[in-house]
């Protein structure tokens, strides 16, 4: 699995839980180190490890700690260069949905190496739409629609979130606008960029 | 045939910067974007080139052909600050006395962008722009990612090479270290002093007292070699109980032999390991880079192996130097 997932997780715990849970979690999963090099890709198996342990440890069940960690790399201040480039999706949240369908493909531009499943946005009203999360990372849903509750807010939409089981394989996100304009919502300067 | 007015409001749509430039220079029609760039200085009615300097072609006098030339390229740049730079592509519409000038901001949208707060909407649908600048946000975070993996494995790197060049048990330098600086002196023709050093009776204190207790002299041993000698000369452990020595610089055979002379005084003092007496004792030979007339590592490190025999031969806690011109090669 791509470093820079196992480092998203790796800088969630940290933030969230401590780095004493951190490296206790990686004692207790056996690794033999405790940094995940962002630009190194290490076998899915160890990651894997790592989520259940930590799961366990945290006695939090898996897809609502993947949820937090969606949420996480969204609305946390170590994530605003993530944040910025989920942003260039579009300039409301419904066109940042409409963008979801090319995020694998932009991630894919950026970091050559990393993966990410299909998404396919299907839209059912103007107000309502289902995300299809298409297998290939285990957990990626449960992040997903922790990324999606984040991006409302940092767009200032209101909406609700629910889970629609699987279908052919893929796991099916709901999302029901309820209002597009219901807060202020985060700023986003094109030029906003480090120099 | 459409009229202007008409044509401008497809324009606005399909590319916000556009210029329509009539006959004699002049504008009329503005996309909505580029006249964002001088929201305080309207542009229309004003000459094209009182408000954009000309850099390529760089001549003023071809531009009314240039405006009647469909397909020209232009390169173009604010007089005013922020002079933000601009590629321009010429369309005439025959029969109108007018120009289409659409211009973009080429590689300048990056700071375009920045200067005047643009947004996605200031772009038209299909332009590039907001991809370019997702992609050069994107790949500076990855970049940034590299450097700082580049940065430890760097640091890992040279932690790697000290070791590689230390001995563990001592912290002296090794004979790879020791062969490394004894290369670069000689290719360097520098002037330079080698010690061979040999610990007596070392074996003794092994076989009677233990390999704790042979570590623990070594380390002493290499203790006093270090307080001996100066911080940029070179103490190595090159074999169990064998030192070299390298003194940069130093071939004053008296001072030599008087940093000897310490180092077998130190050397025979008294240590103790767990109560026990581990009486030892030292040899030294050294040879200088100036006996050679070319020197090679090989040679300078068989002589003062020479010499170091001939002080054991000596009866040993004693220092002699090697003697190029005596065929038994000793001298005292």
């Amino acid at each position: 699995m791509h470093g820079l997932i196992n480092r998203a997780i790796q800088s969630f715990v940290c933030a969230t839980y401590g780095r004493q849970c951190w490296l206790h979690a990686t004692q207790a999963a056996e690794l033999d180190f405790n940094e995940f090099e962002a630009m190194l890709i290490y076998d899915a198996e160890i990651s894997n490890r790592l989520l259940d342990v930590l799961c366990t440890e945290l006695k939090r069940r898996k897809p609502e700690f993947l949820e937090d960690l969606g949420t996480y790399l969204v609305s946390h201040p170590n994530m605003e260069d993530l944040r910025r480039l989920l942003r260039f999706g579009g300039v409301t949240y419904v066109e940042f949905l409409h963008s979801l369908d090319d995020l694998s493909d932009q991630v894919r531009l950026a970091v050559s190496d990393l993966t990410l499943p299909n998404l396919e946005l299907r839209e059912q009203s103007p107000a309502e739409y289902l995300l299809y999360c298409f297998p290939g990372l285990p957990g990626y849903s449960s992040v997903m629609t922790g990324i999606l509750r984040a991006m409302a807010d940092d767009y200032g939409a209101l909406v609700i979130l629910s889970n629609e089981g699987r279908q052919n394989e893929a796991d099916i996100i709901s999302i029901t606008l309820v209002e597009s304009a219901f807060a202020e919502g985060r700023q986003f300067e094109l030029g906003a960029r480090k120099s | 045939m459409m009229a202007t007015e008409e044509l401008g409001t497809l324009l606005d749509t399909l590319c916000p910067m556009f210029v329509l430039v009539d006959d004699a220079e002049r504008v009329g029609q503005v996309g909505p974007t580029l006249q964002k760039l001088r929201p305080d200085h309207p542009m229309a009615g004003r000459r094209f080139l009182d408000i954009f300097e000309l850099l390529r072609p760089r001549s003023a006098t071809e531009f009314p052909a240039l405006l009647s030339t469909s397909g020209a390229r232009l390169r173009l740049r604010f007089h005013d600050s922020p002079q933000t730079t601009f590629k321009g592509l010429v369309v005439p519409l025959p029969g109108q006395g007018v120009t289409v000038i659409n211009l973009s901001f080429g590689i300048s949208v990056l700071d375009a962008v920045r200067d005047y707060a643009l947004t996605s909407a200031d772009f038209s649908g299909t332009d590039l722009a907001i991809e370019l600048l997702y992609l050069v946000e994107a790949k500076s975070a990855a970049m940034e990612a590299s450097r700082s993996l580049n940065l430890r494995l760097q640091g890992a790197m040279l932690a790697a090479e000290e070791q590689a060049y230390t001995d563990t048990l001592t912290g002296l330098k090794n004979r790879r270290a020791m062969d490394h600086i004894l290369g670069h002196l000689i290719s360097t023709k520098s002037s330079f002093a080698l010690m061979h050093l040999d610990l007596d009776f070392f074996k003794s204190v092994n076989d009677r007292l233990g390999h704790a207790a042979g570590d623990y002299v070594l380390q002493q041993a290499a203790k006093i070699m270090l307080q001996e000698t100066r911080s940029d000369d070179t103490v190595a452990r090159v074999g169990g109980d064998e030192f070299v020595l390298i003194f940069k610089g130093m071939t004053d055979r008296r001072k030599l032999n008087s940093i000897a002379g310490r180092l077998i005084s130190q050397l025979c003092l008294p240590m103790k390991f767990d109560g026990s007496a581990c009486g030892i004792s030292a040899s030294v030979g050294t040879a200088l880079s100036t006996q050679f007339e070319s020197p090679k590592a090989q040679d300078i490190l068989h002589a003062a192996d020479l010499a170091l025999y001939a002080a054991k031969r000596n009866g040993r806690s004693c220092h002699r130097f090697y003697c190029e011109m005596s065929d038994t090669r000793q001298s005292g």
